[in-house]
């Protein structure tokens, strides 16, 4: 199993080993010691190999994954899993904002909370957040399913497009043009998926509220310019 | 009585509100929606033209026309790119998205510039393969809406742009109204089809210079720091933004002034925010060499580039290349006159056509338009767009070689003089006759 001790290493050189691999390696599982809250790790990577990484990571871990597996065992900075493409990253602390910002696909797991503008801009990935989020998330998610197993934050899903978002928890306030919609079978479905995807049991899909968007803002009009 | 004899006074309207005021208002209170359209801003100010080379005579000594060299090639991205850009001339093609654009005007940009062996740019939407496909050097914008964003592109670019703003509407985020948005411009964006799309001004993921540092990083370390990272930066405090964005670390740094144009966006934010190219090179240039790194990060500017006079202009004020995209389009037929019975079906005539963003465009670039779009031919119209780089470069050698200048990047602000006390001020060189500078003590 190869190991980078970034105490003695450094970003460059793990991550430029992480981009050198072929798709086909032997190499599936690597290990990270000290991250000490550095930034860009294991970004860009392109390759079905499992990273995990002990410590917190600072800002865009795992940015524009495509994939792999990134395992955090600890608390993760800004953006973590921007713009990933496919892979899974599954952070066991808290996330910092603009968790999986714009992401086309995967699945994001945080185990603890995320801050503000979780989800942003997010345009096929699936998130699960096992606690809550802040303010802003899902602000102009395009695509893509957002869990929430506690509370949301002020302005939830503000100019929302097609991103499904169920929250389990409170909403401190729904954004412009976001609505509860009904929480039909289909998507107890993904719900029960994405949950048992991303380790949680003893939760029923049921327990969730669904939010959508009202598509009021979609074409211009006039009638509609105090929400612009 | 009879008055008749009487001489009438002519009809005198209104400076302040004249007949495109008056039309603007009309309009408003017809519809309740402010007026959109494409282009820069239509009103006169102080520009390249307000600027007057000096020629070589006693105290100097020309170069000779044809025989003597006068080197045009840029370097961009030497300051930390492991592959830095090497193009023949320092004009370049500005970022324009397929979107606002057909794909056969992407191509016809890709084409043209390659075969004048300089770069152009993806824009609001993602890369298309016939872009990558028929572009030499190709620019990819990374923009805070992050359309059709992939590390898969981000590989196959020659270069990153970081967009935090651009001439037209420095602050505004990208608009695409739904006529345009068609199924593939849809599934490029990850959008309904048919919606009016307007993205966001702000980046998601990072704010202000100390995160763009590392979000810079993070484009870095994904490309493995070979690509050269520029930042694009719409004309507002040159001085401070080209300061900034040499602090997180950009390569080149792209300076977009009001004249520069836009697929769309509201008449008002064109007309009434950021500042004049001619204003904003000086002071841009100042923070470099306040830093010292003046022709270490690079400086593209853009924003009104019409002739190689123009190109000579800026670059003796200090850039190291310039950008056009409203002067590409209309060598690849924009606005032709060709199309005036249609122009004036659309209300508008040849030359003044800037209602980009519905895409009617009859010469088929502005447009998603199948049929409309099919009228261009990009090969045809990718070789008027090579003629004219060409032409501006060789306008701006043949104005460099009158000046004594054996390289385009040799011409200096000494060579200038202004015709306008504006432009003297904004240009920061003597008004013609005088050795007075606006604002500078002796």
């Amino acid at each position: 199993m190869p190991a980078f001790d970034l105490a003695v290493t450094t970003r460059r050189e793990l991550n430029a080993a992480l981009h050198a691999l072929p798709a086909n390696t032997n190499e599936t599982h690597w290990h990270v010691a000290n991250p000490e809250g550095a930034h860009a790790l294991a970004a860009g990577v392109n390759a079905p190999v499992t990273i995990e990484i002990d410590g917190h990571a600072g800002y865009y871990c795992a940015g524009m994954n495509q994939l792999a597996t990134v395992i955090v065992n600890g608390n993760v900075g800004v953006g973590v899993a921007e713009n990933m493409m496919s892979g899974r990253v599954h952070v066991k602390g808290d996330a910092s904002q603009a968790a999986g910002a714009t992401a086309h696909g995967g699945l994001l797991v945080i185990d603890g909370n995320a801050s503000a503008r979780c989800g942003i801009s997010m345009k096929g990935v699936d998130i699960v957040v096992k606690g809550s989020i802040g303010p802003m998330s899902a602000f102009m998610a395009q695509a893509g399913n957002l869990v929430v197993l506690g509370d949301a934050g002020e302005a939830l899903g503000d100019s929302l497009y097609e991103t499904r978002i169920f929250v389990r928890g409170a909403v401190k306030s729904l954004g412009a043009d976001c609505i509860e919609k009904e929480l039909r079978p289909e998507h107890e479905e993904i719900l029960t998926k994405l949950l048992l995807d991303a380790g949680v049991e003893g939760v029923s899909p049921q327990e969730f509220r669904r939010y959508g968007s009202a598509r009021g803002l979609y074409n211009f009009h006039v009638d509609n310019a105090s929400a612009y | 009585m009879d008055n008749s004899h009487i001489p009438q006074t002519l009809p005198r309207y209104s400076a302040t509100f004249d007949p495109h005021t008056l039309s603007e208002i009309r309009r408003a209170a017809a519809t309740g929606i402010y007026d959109i359209r494409g282009g820069g801003t239509k009103r006169s100010l102080p520009h390249f033209d307000d600027l007057l080379f000096l020629g070589a005579s006693v105290s100097r000594y020309p170069l000779e026309g044809y025989r003597e060299k006068c080197a045009t090639d840029v370097w961009l991205g030497t300051r930390f790119a492991k592959k830095p850009i090497h193009l023949k001339t320092p004009v370049t093609i500005a970022g324009m998205s397929f979107g606002a654009l057909s794909a056969q005007a992407k191509e016809a940009l890709g084409r043209g510039a390659t075969l004048a062996g300089t770069s152009t740019t993806t824009g609001d939407g993602g890369m298309t393969p016939e872009e990558r496909g028929q572009s030499q050097t190709l620019i990819y914008q990374y923009l805070p809406s992050r359309y059709g964003m992939n590390p898969d592109d981000i590989r196959k670019a020659d270069a990153i742009e970081v967009v935090i703003g651009q001439g037209a509407k420095p602050g505004g985020g990208g608009m695409l109204l739904g006529q345009k948005i068609s199924d593939r411009v849809a599934a490029m964006r990850t959008l309904p089809k048919g919606i009016d799309q307007r993205s966001a001004c702000r980046h998601p993921d990072w704010t202000g210079p100390d995160d763009l540092e590392i979000k810079i990083e993070e484009l870095r370390e994904i490309t493995d720091w070979e690509k050269p990272i520029y930042v694009k930066v719409g004309a507002t405090r040159p001085y401070y933004d080209v300061a900034l964005a040499v602090k997180s670390g950009a390569d080149v740094v792209v300076l977009d002034g009001m004249q520069g144009g836009t697929a769309a966006t509201q008449e008002v934010f064109i007309e009434h925010v950021g500042i004049p190219i001619l204003a904003a090179i000086r002071p841009a240039v100042q923070a470099l060499q306040d830093l010292g790194m003046h022709r270490k990060v690079q400086l593209i500017v853009s924003g009104g580039i019409r002739n190689g006079a123009d190109v000579a202009k800026a670059l003796a004020l200090g850039a190291d290349a310039v950008a056009i995209g409203t002067a590409a389009l209309i060598a690849l037929g924009d606005n032709d006159p060709h199309h005036e019975p249609e122009y004036q079906a659309l209300g508008t005539t040849a030359g003044a056509y800037d209602d980009w963003h519905e895409g009617k465009d009859p010469a088929g670039i502005t447009t998603q338009d199948p049929i409309l779009s099919a009228r261009l031919d990009p090969v045809a119209a990718g070789r008027r767009l090579a003629n004219y780089l060409a032409v501006l470069t060789l306008e701006a050698q043949t104005i460099a070689r009158a000046c004594g200048k054996s390289h385009l990047h040799n011409l200096e602000p000494e060579d200038l003089v202004a015709l306008t006390i504006e432009a003297a001020a904004m240009a920061r060189v003597p008004l013609a006759g005088t050795n007075w500078i606006p604002g500078q003590q002796f």
